[in-house]
Order: structure tokens, then C-alpha cells, then sequence
């Protein structure tokens, strides 16, 4: 090996609120480091190359692919999937509002879908349609055909919105 | 599929960096945002890389005034530009840019060093620097220099770089009062690259037009600028149709490409006379 390179480094990180420390191969993604080395099979890889978005993590409070980060960079930083987010009741309005439209048939983009909804609503205010759409635009669903998905998100925000304001 | 790299290191300064490139020997590999780069290890389309990882040097990142010029380094993020005040006011250009690039998660993560770098011939920021007439500002074993955005795109994700330099920097001459900047293209779904894309840059006595999306590399339409500088619209829209001569792809035919630029430019166009009156 090149000096100063290295195939496996150790990693220590927070995830879902829990320290974790470990030894990951360098080419490994932080999603197959989730799934496979913790087994939080909640978020998914699947086109691992940015294009479907059922990947998306929070790390440092933002939504990323999580297929196009390597687990060596997350060292030190903090990590939420859904299975955190759904324990620390972070985002139990937004799943409840997915059932209620019924903006979810398999569920396999779901996990996404809840993450990159989270940030669109931490930005605060109700997001119009048009911005629900956009903000949503980079996660794919093969079944609902996103109507549903949208009238959730944004039943969200106007709850909060109403909410906020008494 | 699976990543696959040859080895790893975290840099530890912009030094560092360059020292790890000198010792990779042509197989080191700059990471910084990783959202073209790791896409392409997930695909194996590059094996084997050494990964130098610049994401965590904060010396690189964010924008600052240095008074005639407006300086972005490299790793500063699609999002933070999106969000800057300073580049909305000196450079509204790249602020309006950043809501055509992907996705917002991918924005969160992508740097402007990586998209200049990278020199992706359907991205707009290559674009926007070369419209803008930025300076490239690159760090090597040798020292520093600056590149013109029109040297520093060669071919398709092929630039002025060495292999063992590092982009650290950008300068762009300020928007002036009276000038304006826009940006349009044409793409099939939100957040895709560009079928093809055009940034209008109007100076007092001078305009400038970028393309992406038409060739191997963003091209500045020369001969639409000089009619649009003799105040003949019609005549820069058939000058730029007659120009360039764009691929034809999976996505769109050259003549569907020719057509769409014309348009662009007079949607641009159209806009200038919008802000004026
Ligand atoms: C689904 C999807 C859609 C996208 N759509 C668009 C789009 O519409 N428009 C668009 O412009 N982009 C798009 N992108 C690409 C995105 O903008 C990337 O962020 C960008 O192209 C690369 O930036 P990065 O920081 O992620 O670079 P990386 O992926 O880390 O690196 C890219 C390349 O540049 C080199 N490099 C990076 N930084 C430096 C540096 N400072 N000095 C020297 N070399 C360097 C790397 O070695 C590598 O070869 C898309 C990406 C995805 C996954
Ligand atoms: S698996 Fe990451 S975007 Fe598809
Ligand atoms: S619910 Fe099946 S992919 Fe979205």
C-alpha cells in the first residue's frame, strides 16, 4: 500500500443517538455500513448512484444519498435513519399523515421519502405545492404516483404551520 | 454494485493533499463532495483509485468579498451557495444555478470545486464560470496558479488540472449596476442534467454567452455575442444556431438541441427586458 493510504480505517460516529465505533473497508457506502454492519435495513441502496433517493440519511441534521457518502466519512459525525427518527417520535405526524393518504403501497421508498420530507418541513412555513414537488423531486416511487406522498407532506406543514400559530 | 477504491487518506491541509497526489503517483483520485465521484466506485467506473479526501479542509469552504472580485472556494457546497448572500448580490448567476443542479440532497453534499473538476459538459456551473469569466485558482506540487475558465475546460470531464493539482479556488469579477446575469435550459425532469442550457451575462458595453449541454465542453457563443453587442437579437439567435454544433444522444438530436438554444436565448433575452422595465 501507498504510504500514508490505507484499505480498512476505523470510524467513530454517532448513530441514532448511539456512540459507534468500527473498522470499515474504505470503499464501503454508509448505507451498506448501516445495513450490513448494524443491520438498520430502514434505509435502502438501491441504484447506488444518486439517482432514487430511497438511500437518504440524516447526517448533521441534513439529508444526503447515503450510497454517495463512504462510511470512512462519516467519522465523527451523527447519523439518523428512520429507525432513530420513528423511536425518538421525530417524525410520528409525518408517518401518521403517510398512512392516513395512503402515500405508500410496498414502503420500499418510504424511509426516504420521510427524510427528505423532514428537511423540507425543518425549513418551517407550508411549502407550496410546486416546492413540495421540487424539494421531493429526487426520490423515486414506483407506486403511489407521488400525489399522495405530496398531499402528506404538505398536510404536515399546514398542521404545524396551525399549530405554531396559537 | 460495490465501491471498489484502492486505499484512502483523510487530508489534513490543501499541503497534505497534494503531498498524498505527488505519493499516489497517478492513481491518486481528489474526493470532495464524493456525488460524482462515489457514484462512479459504486459503478466501478474508476477502480483501484487512491481516494484523497478533501471534504473536511474548512480552509477551502465559503465565500468572501476581496473587494473588485467575489472568491468561492472550492468545497464550498451547491446548498451554501444557494443560500449566500454574497453570491446572490456579486454573482446571482451561480445562485440561480444551484436550483437546476439535482436534487437537494445531493446539493447538500456536491462542491462547486467538484462540479468545475469534474467538467461534466451538461453542468452548469462550468457554465456560469466560464460566462462569468471566473479565474480557476489551482494549488500543485510547483506552487499555485491561476487558470481562465477558458483554458480550463478541454474535453469532456477532462480539464487543465494535473494530476497531482488541486482546485482551491474560484474569482469572479462583480455584478456591476446595470449588469444582469441569467441562466435557462431546457431538461426532461427536474433536478436532470440539461438537454441543453445557455447563462447571459450583460455588461454595459459587452455580452456573454455560455453554453452547456451542446458540445464536450461549456463554449462561449462568440459570434452571438458580437450581434448582440451590434443590438441585433434576431441575427445572435441565428449566429448561435449556426455556431455550435451539438451531439446527438439518447436524450435529444443535434437539431433538437440547435432549436432549443435559440429559444433559450430569447427566453433569456425576454427576460432582460423584463428586469428593465
Ligand atoms: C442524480 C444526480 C444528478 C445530478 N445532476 C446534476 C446536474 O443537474 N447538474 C450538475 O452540474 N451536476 C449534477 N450532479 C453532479 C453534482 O453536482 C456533483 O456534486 C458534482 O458534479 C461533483 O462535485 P463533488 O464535490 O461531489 O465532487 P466529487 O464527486 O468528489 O469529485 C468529482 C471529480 O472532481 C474531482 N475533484 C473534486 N474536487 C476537486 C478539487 N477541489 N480539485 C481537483 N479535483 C477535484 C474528483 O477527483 C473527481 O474526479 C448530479 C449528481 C447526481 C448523483
Ligand atoms: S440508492 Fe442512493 S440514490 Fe439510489
Ligand atoms: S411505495 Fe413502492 S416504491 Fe414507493
Amino acid at each position: 500500500m501507498t504510504p500514508g493510504f490505507v484499505r480498512k480505517a476505523d470510524v467513530a460516529l454517532t448513530v441514532n443517538g448511539e456512540p459507534v465505533e468500527a473498522t470499515v473497508p474504505v470503499g464501503q457506502h454508509l448505507v451498506d455500513f448501516l445495513r450490513l454492519e448494524l443491520g438498520l435495513t430502514g434505509a435502502h441502496a438501491s441504484c447506488e448512484h444518486g439517482v432514487c433517493g430511497a438511500c437518504t440519511v440524516q447526517v448533521d441534521g441534513q439529508a444526503i444519498r447515503g450510497c454517495l457518502m463512504l462510511a470512512v466519512q462519516a467519522e465523527g459525525t451523527e447519523v439518523w435513519t428512520v429507525e432513530g427518527l420513528t423511536e425518538q417520535a421525530a417524525i410520528t405526524d409525518l408517518q401518521d399523515a403517510f398512512v392516513a393518504r395512503n402515500a405508500l403501497q410496498c414502503g420500499f421508498c418510504t424511509p426516504g421519502f420521510l427524510v427528505a420530507a423532514k428537511d423540507l418541513l425543518a425549513m418551517g412555513g407550508v411549502p407550496t405545492r410546486a416546492e413540495t414537488r421540487e424539494h421531493l423531486s429526487g426520490n423515486y416511487c414506483r407506486c403511489t404516483g407521488y400525489e399522495a406522498i405530496i398531499d402528506a407532506v404538505r398536510s404536515v406543514a399546514q398542521a404545524r404551520a396551525a399549530k405554531g400559530a396559537v | 454494485m460495490k465501491a471498489s477504491a484502492g486505499g484512502y487518506a483523510r487530508a489534513e491541509s490543501t499541503r497534505h493533499a497534494i503531498e498524498l497526489l505527488v505519493s499516489a503517483d497517478g492513481q491518486g483520485r481528489v474526493l470532495a463532495g464524493g456525488q460524482s465521484l462515489v457514484a462512479a466506485l459504486n459503478m466501478r467506473l474508476s477502480s483501484d483509485d487512491l481516494l484523497v479526501d478533501i471534504s473536511r479542509l474548512s480552509e477551502l469552504s465559503g465565500v468572501r468579498d476581496a473587494g473588485g472580485t467575489l472568491r468561492i472556494g472550492a468545497l464550498t457546497r451547491h446548498a451554501e451557495i444557494g443560500r449566500s448572500q454574497l453570491v446572490r448580490t456579486h454573482a446571482p448567476l451561480l445562485s440561480e444555478a444551484v436550483r437546476y443542479i439535482a436534487h437537494a440532497a445531493i446539493r447538500n453534499r456536491g462542491t462547486i470545486g467538484g462540479a468545475l473538476a469534474h467538467a461534466d459538459p451538461a453542468a452548469e456551473f462550468p457554465a456560469c464560470a466560464l460566462a462569468l469569466g471566473a479565474t480557476l485558482h489551482v494549488e500543485g506540487p510547483n506552487g499555485a496558479r491561476a487558470i481562465a475558465a477558458e483554458d480550463f475546460f478541454e474535453s469532456v470531464f477532462t480539464t487543465a488540472l494535473d494530476e497531482d493539482e488541486i482546485l482551491v479556488e474560484l474569482s469572479l469579477p462583480k455584478c456591476g449596476p446595470g449588469d444582469a446575469q441569467v441562466i435557462e435550459e431546457v431538461a426532461r425532469r427536474s433536478g436532470d442534467y440539461a438537454l441543453a442550457g445557455l447563462c447571459l451575462v450583460k455588461r454595459p458595453t459587452a455580452y456573454r454567452v455560455a453554453l452547456f449541454s451542446v458540445a464536450e465542453t461549456p463554449v462561449l457563443a462568440q459570434r452571438c455575442m458580437a450581434a448582440l453587442e451590434a443590438g441585433d437579437p434576431d441575427g445572435a439567435v441565428e449566429a448561435l444556431r449556426a455556431e455550435i454544433s451539438p451531439p446527438s444522444d439518447t436524450q435529444a438530436t443535434a437539431e433538437y438541441r440547435r432549436h432549443l438554444a435559440g429559444i433559450l436565448l430569447r427566453r433569456a433575452l425576454a427576460r432582460l427586458q423584463g428586469d428593465r422595465s
